[in-house]
């Protein structure tokens, strides 16, 4: 049966204008339709236009872009060439636009309610009582703590995800005909992703509403689109149905794509570490260390984060350390590095203690341990270029000048796959993998023993992504530099790490050698963890939300206790009694593989053998379901 | 699938591999002045050439009693008539360009020195360094600049040195503010943790990373600042406190002309004029300015 159809694009070009009065056309004719309660994805890298067009939906550029040809047809009407009166009121009134990230989306001074029910009576869709009614209900369909109540909250009052999902209440309170959402959950933790991504999809089918979905993951499409829409620099490369582009590609762009979405994190991921760069004692090594913020009183940090951590990195091995954000990950690198002294414990290099505070330390000691920095943007200064940038710690540390800093800045340049001339350039006039390139080749140009890289590929493009792992694994061969990498993702950390640190609210649950970590027995939060990383797979998302960790693990935050095991709250197999007032004993598995919990490690075993089952069962049933349906 | 589209696809991939190539070098950013903007670098142009050549081209000495009589409209080579000792207006207000741009100058170029140096030091040490001089930067600022200048001057006396230095101290406070919400802001950028994790010092912080940052917001602050200035002294002249007759300034030539109003004469108005094409060319330049670097210097200031 052909359903409605609601909206429609048809050969739509946008371009820009630079200053010598040339075009540069950035969207060059995209033709699709969308049906009453479909969700279509676009989907593509930074750069394919996918914003440019979603924002076209609304009859909206963004400053600098014009509308070149084409139609954008609402109910058969045609947005384009409505009056900018018509315009305003078929923005958020029809048309709703779900931004990216939600706490800028929200005014901190202003409840959330008030938010949420503003556009819907802004442009007389509601009045404020039925609007408040209904803003009630969609908090109710988008599974909300406290739904009657939350809307008299503020935005700092309630979590990320939650923000992240009553801004689809904002867009949804106007019963508008199509939602926009431009990448709703690029910048959230997989946990947090997930509980997001059931809401909406909930919602979605609930209000029976249409959507546009702009995202660059494929496997977050693989569980909201019906219908995906595949786009490269402006143009479709291919489009249909979601089973039919995630099942059967037939572009190889489409297929290039899906070659870099992240795995599933399994044993066997990792690589190797050849034996060239032993050595006896670790490069770096941190001890029973306790640290946190607001100042130290008796050994005691005001705000503890990392409560005796004890890690140990290896010559010329990576280390990768992984949990939700406010585990501390971070907070770790930066004790390492000496930007925040530890309260207690030890920090040792070669075997050797450090001092805590990086003034103290000498500058050999610096010179061996290099911070890198998440935001290439940021971490860049915005008034030297390239040369200068990597040229400080040539001449810092190692007192090259002139010629020969120029030599050796092109040497790093080229180790980093960039070509000379980056050197007199700008840090804006390169794109992100380059500017992340340049991030890295500063802390290299120092010489270091131990690489300290704080989420370093998390704001990049699943290529370009892929791309900096390449070439760090390959600097690490090379040059048999160790690396701490931090990182929220999973499946990048599996595939390049050598040894997982697994943190939650600050304590280390699991550690060992990444094929260890990734096979069963799993730390409770190591098993959410890994069911949380989406998969390329139509229905992952259902599957996952059946097993038990997901049931009590998603939607909860991370909170720092000072006494038991702080993972209690979130943990499906939690011992009343015990765990949340006693520190869970290490339990010591095979090579060097630790788990911190208070179940027996038969225990954790069964517990993974019955999670299989369940799954196993799930499937099957899936299986005779489908039989019917099929004959 | 046709041929057509196959090479096409294949192009892609070819792309794909080379994604990280080189993207074409922006055009140098360099900031075009609006018409009203070139009109206004002329205007300033003028008086500083004025400021230089000034006693070559002025047709009297500024002190010469040459007219036949006081308050006069123009006549023969009195181009702008006589003031109240029948002097003659242009020439002293040729002179007088000296006296005002030039103390304006000097001044915030001083305050400018010792509002940076200061805010950019409390910005960096924080703490107790931040704290001492910032209440006192806060004590200077509740006083009325004008009341401020004109306590400075009755208790040491009318030199130039002294009108120089007050109206630096006066102004550096507002300078200092900017320089120190400049200086938080940068020295909390990543780029500067990572000098610090370099083991950095201070000043290599302050020189490369800090000041090069701070430099545009502080640049067209400086045309704001100095405005400000020029209409200070011509105030304090105007009150009789400032450049002492019988030098000529257009603050005190205002006050001197005053009461020829009464008779119809200009004398007063054309340094008031003076004054104003010179401060008003000085504002445009800056909101043009800061117009194209995307308003970001709204946003810097306190």
């Amino acid at each position: 049966m052909e359903k409605e159809k609601l909206f429609e694009i048809k050969d739509l070009r946008i371009s820009a204008y630079n200053e010598q009065k040339e075009e540069i056309r950035i969207v060059k004719g995209v033709t699709f339709d969308i049906h009453k309660g479909e969700v279509v994805a676009l989907i593509g890298e930074s750069g394919s236009g996918k914003t440019t067009i979603s924002l076209g939906s609304l009859a909206y550029t963004k400053p600098g872009l014009h509308f070149t040809g084409g139609e954008v047809l609402l109910h058969g009407q045609d947005v384009l060439s409505m009056s900018p009166i018509e315009q305003r009121e078929l923005r958020g009134a029809r048309v709703a636009y779900l931004a990216q990230s939600a706490a800028a989306t929200f005014n901190p001074a202003i409840t959330i309610g008030e938010q949420v029910t503003e556009s819907a009576v802004l442009h007389g869709v509601l009045t404020q009582e039925e609007a408040t009614k209904r803003a009630v209900e969609l908090y109710h369909a988008l599974e909300l703590p406290d739904a009657d109540r939350i809307g008299f909250r503020y935005p700092h009052q309630v979590s990320g995800g939650q923000l992240q999902r009553l801004m689809a209440a904002m867009a949804l309170c106007g019963n508008p005909d199509l939602m926009v959402l431009d990448e709703p959950t690029t910048a959230l933790d997989v946990t947090t992703q997930i509980e997001v991504l059931k809401a909406f999809k909930k919602v979605i089918r609930e209000e029976n509403s249409a959507a546009i979905y702009v995202t660059h993951d494929l496997a977050v499409v693989a569980q909201v689109a019906d219908h995906i829409v595949v786009l490269y620099g402006g143009e479709i490369m291919e489009q249909g149905s979601a089973d039919q582009i995630i099942n059967h590609p037939t572009h190889a762009y489409t297929k290039r794509l899906m070659a870099a979405v992240r795995p599933t994190p399994t044993a066997g991921m990792g690589t190797a570490v050849g034996s060239e760069h032993d050595r006896k004692v670790p490069a770096i090594e941190v001890k029973d260390m306790t640290a946190g913020y607001g100042g130290i009183v008796d050994n005691e940090p005001k705000v503890p984060i990392l409560r005796d951590v004890s890690v140990k990195v290896e010559n010329a091995h990576v280390v990768g350390v992984i949990g939700e954000s406010g585990c501390g990950k971070s907070t770790l690198a930066r004790v390492m590095a000496g930007l925040l002294p530890q309260a207690r414990g030890d920090v040792l290099l070669d075997g050797n203690d450090l001092e805590g505070s990086l003034h103290d330390r000498n500058l050999e000691e610096l010179q061996k341990i290099q911070f890198v920095f998440q935001m290439a943007d940021t971490a860049l200064n915005p008034k030297q270029v390239i040369g200068d940038i990597i040229g400080r710690p040539l001449e810092f540390y190692h007192g090259y000048k002139g010629k020969e800093k120029h030599a050796k800045v092109v040497e790093i340049l080229d180790m980093v796959e960039l070509p000379a001339e980056f050197a007199t350039r700008y840090p804006m006039e390169l794109s992100g993998g380059q500017k992340q390139r340049i991030n890295m080749a500063r802390s290299l140009a120092a010489n270091p023993e131990v690489m300290l890289c704080d989420e370093v590929t998390s704001a990049l493009d699943s290529i370009v992504g892929a791309n900096v792992i390449k070439l760090l694994t390959a600097l690490r061969d090379k040059t048999g530099v160790s690396f701490v990498f931090i990182s929220h993702d999973l499946s990048t950390v599996a595939s390049f790490a050598d040894e997982i640190v697994v943190l939650y609210a600050g304590r280390v649950v699991e550690q060992g050698p990444t094929d260890e970590v990734l096979t069963p027995p799993f730390h409770p939060y190591t098993r959410l963890l890994i069911s949380s990383v989406p998969e390329m797979r139509i229905g992952w998302l259902e599957d996952t939300m059946n097993k038990r960790e997901m049931a009590v693990g998603i939607a909860k935050g991370v909170e720092i206790t000072k006494v038991g095991c702080p993972f209690f709250n979130r943990c499906p197999m939690g011992i009343d009694g015990t765990c949340e007032s006693e520190s869970p004993p290490i339990r010591v598995l095979n090579d060097g593989h630790e788990i911190a919990c208070h179940r027996t490690v038969e225990e954790l075993e069964a517990a993974e053998a019955e999670t299989q089952q369940i799954l196993h069962g799930y499937e099957r049933i899936g299986e005779d379901k489908q039989l019917p349906s099929a004959g | 699938m046709t041929e057509e589209n196959k090479t096409k696809e294949e192009e892609v991939i070819a792309k794909l591999d080379t994604f990280d190539e080189l993207p074409d070098a922006p055009p140098k950013r360099r900031i075009k002045l609006s018409w009203v903007g070139k009109i206004s670098v002329a205007v300033v142009a003028f008086w500083l050439v004025i400021c230089i050549i000034g006693p070559s081209i002025a047709p009297y000495h500024e002190m010469d009693m040459e007219g036949d009589d006081s308050f006069l409209d123009a006549y023969d080579n009195f181009y702008l008539g006589t003031d109240y000792l029948g002097r003659d207006t242009l020439s002293r207000i040729i002179y007088g360009a000296r006296n005002t741009i030039g103390i304006s100058l000097a001044s915030t170029l001083l305050a400018y020195l010792m509002g940076i140096t200061l805010g950019i030091l409390a910005a960096v040490k924080g703490g107790w360094i931040d704290m001492g001089i910032s209440r006192v930067n806060d004590a200077i600022l509740a006083l009325p600049t004008i009341m401020l200048g004109l306590i400075v001057i009755a208790a040491l006396g009318s030199s130039i040195a002294i009108l120089v230095g007050t109206a630096a101290v006066i102004y550096a406070t507002s300078v200092f503010r900017i320089a120190r919400a400049l200086g938080q802001d940068i020295m909390v950028q990543d780029f500067v943790e990572a000098a610090k994790a370099r083991g950095e010092g201070v000043w290599w912080i302050i020189r490369a990373e800090v000041l090069p940052n701070a430099a545009m917001p502080l640049a067209t602050d400086f045309g704001l600042r100095l405005v400000f200035v020029v209409l200070f002294i011509s105030s304090l002249s105007f009150l009789g406190l400032g450049v002492q007759p019988p030098a000529s300034d257009w603050g005190s030539m205002v006050r001197e002309n005053l009461q020829g109003l009464t008779y119809g004469s200009y004398a007063a108005i054309w340094p008031a004029f003076a004054i104003a094409t010179f401060t008003i060319a000085i504002n445009l330049i800056v909101d043009d300015i800061s117009a194209k670097s995307g308003g970001s210097l709204a946003k810097k200031m306190v």
